[in-house]
């Protein structure tokens, strides 16, 4: 089959409705990152399974057709991921680099404590998105669930939709974008002046997910009014 | 600012000023006053290292019996008496082969100095056992001085790295602590140098209060599915520990080997934290000696017992710990706070540098101010600099292989040709608590309290 393929537009697939989960993890963890190697892959029939795609450590494509469970590209670096469904808890969990994107929506912890790359969202994302981030920029183009970006420690979250409970709770020098509603805000975390600097960050993040059609104006901007950096007494209260 | 110890001096319990008729509270001894003066002045908790000061009951509460009529024993030289152990046989593929049963338990780089981490590498490759990553990330002297280096996966999860995973020859997922069992790390501002704010992605001297909690599993079908994600990444190669507080041991066990664990890890209140409240060390959790008991209990219940091993860590000071624990059911032991002593914590030729900072050679626990005159638990250069981790390395390897042979001595006094055929029917308890808790009998009796 490979053979009279050109590489270019060679695709793997691989189907686990008859393929061990096992068995496509290890094909794409072998990729050393060679030319003569494939690199778009088309995962069909996932139903829901987990750990799909993750640690992943080559520059390749993978397009994923359904919806897949826990933890899928977690740990990925440099591949791009794409979802054509919905996504269970932890997906991109700690992401190094590379991009997961999801079609639908996604449970929670969706990007939790990622150190670097992009996680796009198209639906919406459930509780604790981007909880820990290290890094990551996470776009969700609906909504986020409540405690979303708890003790993020890095890296910008982008949320066209509204943010549910105690956005940003104990948060360190993560970046928060918010176009809709905030329910509210959770410890340390403040609203903060948007600059020119700030617009012109949202446009490349938006750009960057691929929603060039969204306007980078009327996000509101969040971050850590850091009173909590170092344990005095008088904020007891506030933990 | 947090370190709050400089007005407490060790001299205090020796009771020099002491005179006919003056009679010191039980309830409310000096060591209270002042801790109760102190929180009045400050208005914060206390916070220290060290493991749990008060007396529980423990193996020291137990005795072997050795072999005479009705048992011989081995020849002391001249016969054999193993003492290898193999972790992570359940599931797999590359099990860690150890040739003693006395690991060295998780320590961070940011609570502990590199060439400390070196130190405890060099000590654990030299006689064949294992070490372990802490909060914080593997640092490249621990994984070039550890031949076999166990990665611990945990809340914060900072540093984690794939790569890492990867070059790890085990992954311990950590879910709780000895010394905190419920509560988060803690690594406080002024051990928060650029190396280790760079590795844990965050401000330089900030205080750093790390989540008890897993940010993307919760429970034990969370935990589950996240063991599996760790196997795929590690093509089902890597062994994974699962670290559990002792609290709740016997469901705690159940449910990690539910969860898929090779290797069960039962920290108990005794075990040792860089930097905790007082209040949680003295007062959260069970000893380790109920807790090994529980855990072997649980396993056995389940027939997963030497299938899945079992390391109990928390006040292993002793060959006599260790083969006390393992004649419980434990297949190795961790040690944390007795490696540090080993290396020179407490030593008494740092007494002047002591004082100088408020405490004493034997009771000085401040190992989260960073200050440490020996070079171990500290960030500052100067002060780890002190620390020679060829040398370091050299005690650590000598420590490991006395607590080896008085093991083995132990163990062919009761008649075993492996540490690991000890059994508890070689053990009477000396209090009825300690019968009690490990479920063998009160010396000179047949009494098992509660059978």
């Amino acid at each position: 089959m490979a053979v009279e393929t050109p590489e270019i537009t060679r695709v793997e697939v691989v189907d686990l409705a008859s393929t061990p989960l096992r068995e496509l993890n290890r094909r794409l963890h072998e990729l050393s990152g060679e030319a003569s190697e494939p690199r778009r892959w088309r995962v069909l029939n996932p139903n829901g399974a987990h750990a799909v795609a993750c640690g992943l450590d080559a520059a390749i494509e993978v397009e994923i057709e359904g919806h897949v469970g826990y933890y899928c590209a977690g740990m990925n670096k440099l591949a791009t991921v794409r979802v054509h469904g919905n996504v269970g808890t932890g997906a991109g969990e700690n992401l190094m680099s590379g991009t997961l994107i999801v079609g639908g929506s996604a449970s929670q912890s969706a990007g939790a404590t990622g150190r670097g790359g992009l996680l796009v969202v198209h639906g919406d994302a459930a509780a604790r998105c981007g909880i820990s981030m290290k890094g990551i920029d996470i776009v969700v183009c609906g909504s986020v669930g409540h405690m979303s970006a708890f003790m993020a420690q890095t890296g910008r979250l982008v949320i066209c939709g509204d943010a549910g409970e105690a956005l940003g709770d104990s948060i360190y020098e993560a970046r928060l974008y918010v176009r809709g509603e905030v329910a509210s805000l959770g410890a340390d975390c403040i609203e903060k002046e948007v600059r020119e600097e700030h617009v012109a960050e949202l446009r490349a993040l938006l750009d960057q997910a691929g929603f060039d059609d969204l306007e980078a104006s009327g996000f509101r901007r969040y971050g850590s009014a850091r009173r909590l950096y170092n344990f005095k007494i008088d904020n007891a209260g506030a933990y | 600012m947090l370190d709050t110890r400089d007005d407490r001096t060790p001299n205090w319990s020796t009771g020099s000023s002491w005179r006919p008729g003056l009679r010191e509270s039980y309830l409310f001894d000096r060591n209270v006053i002042a801790e109760i003066q102190r929180a009045a002045r400050e208005g914060i908790y206390d916070i220290r290292g060290f493991g749990a000061k008060r007396r529980v009951p423990h193996f020291d509460d137990l005795l072997l019996l050795g072999a005479s009529i009705s048992r011989y024993p081995l020849e002391g030289y001249r016969e054999r008496c193993d003492t290898d152990v193999v972790l992570g046989t359940r599931f797999a593929k590359t099990p860690l082969e150890l040739k003693i049963p006395v690991t060295i338990a998780g320590m961070s780089f940011g609570a502990l100095s590199a060439p400390a981490k070196e130190a405890l590498g060099r000590g654990a490759s030299e006689v064949g056992t294992s070490t372990t990553t802490g909060d914080g990330g593997m640092t490249e002297e621990e994984r070039r001085h550890s031949e076999t280096l166990v990665y611990q996966v945990l809340p914060s999860r900072y540093g984690m790295n794939p790569d890492d995973l990867r070059r790890a020859d085990a992954v311990e997922v950590v879910v709780g602590q000895g010394a905190k069992p419920g509560g988060g790390g803690m690594l406080l501002g002024h051990k928060i140098s650029d190396r280790v704010a760079q590795m844990r992605d965050l401000p330089k001297g900030i205080d750093q209060r790390s989540a008890c909690r897993h940010p993307d599993w919760t429970g034990p079908d969370d935990l589950e599915i996240k063991i599996h994600e760790l196997r795929e990444i590690t093509e089902w190669e890597k062994p994974i520990f699962v670290k559990i507080g002792a609290t709740r041991t016997y469901y705690d066990v159940q449910l990690a080997v539910k969860a898929g664990a090779d290797v069960i890890v039962l920290d108990g209140m005794q075990g040792g934290t860089a930097a905790t409240q007082d209040v949680f060390i003295e007062h959260a959790g069970i000893p380790t000696l109920p807790a090994t008991r529980l855990a072997v209990d649980a396993l056995q219940e389940l027939d997963m017992h030497r299938q899945v091993q079992l390391i109990v860590s928390g006040g292993i000071r002793t060959g006599a710990d260790v083969a006390k624990a393992l004649a419980l059911g434990a297949d190795a032991v961790s040690i944390g706070t007795a490696a540090l002593i080993a290396m020179g914590d407490n030593s008494p030729e740092y007494e002047e540098q002591y004082r100088k900072i408020g405490s004493s050679a034997g009771f000085y626990d401040d190992w989260q101010a960073g200050r440490d005159p020996v070079g171990i638990s500290t960030q500052e250069d100067e002060l780890a600099a002190r620390f020679d981790p060829v040398v370091g390395g050299r005690r650590i390897a000598n420590y490991l292989r006395v607590l080896t042979l008085e093991a083995q001595t132990l163990a062919r006094a009761c008649g075993h040709s492996h540490v690991h055929n000890l059994e508890p029917e070689d053990l009477v308890a000396l209090t009825i608590e300690a019968a009690a808790m490990a479920r063998v009998p009160l010396a000179g009796t047949n009494w098992v309290p509660g059978l």
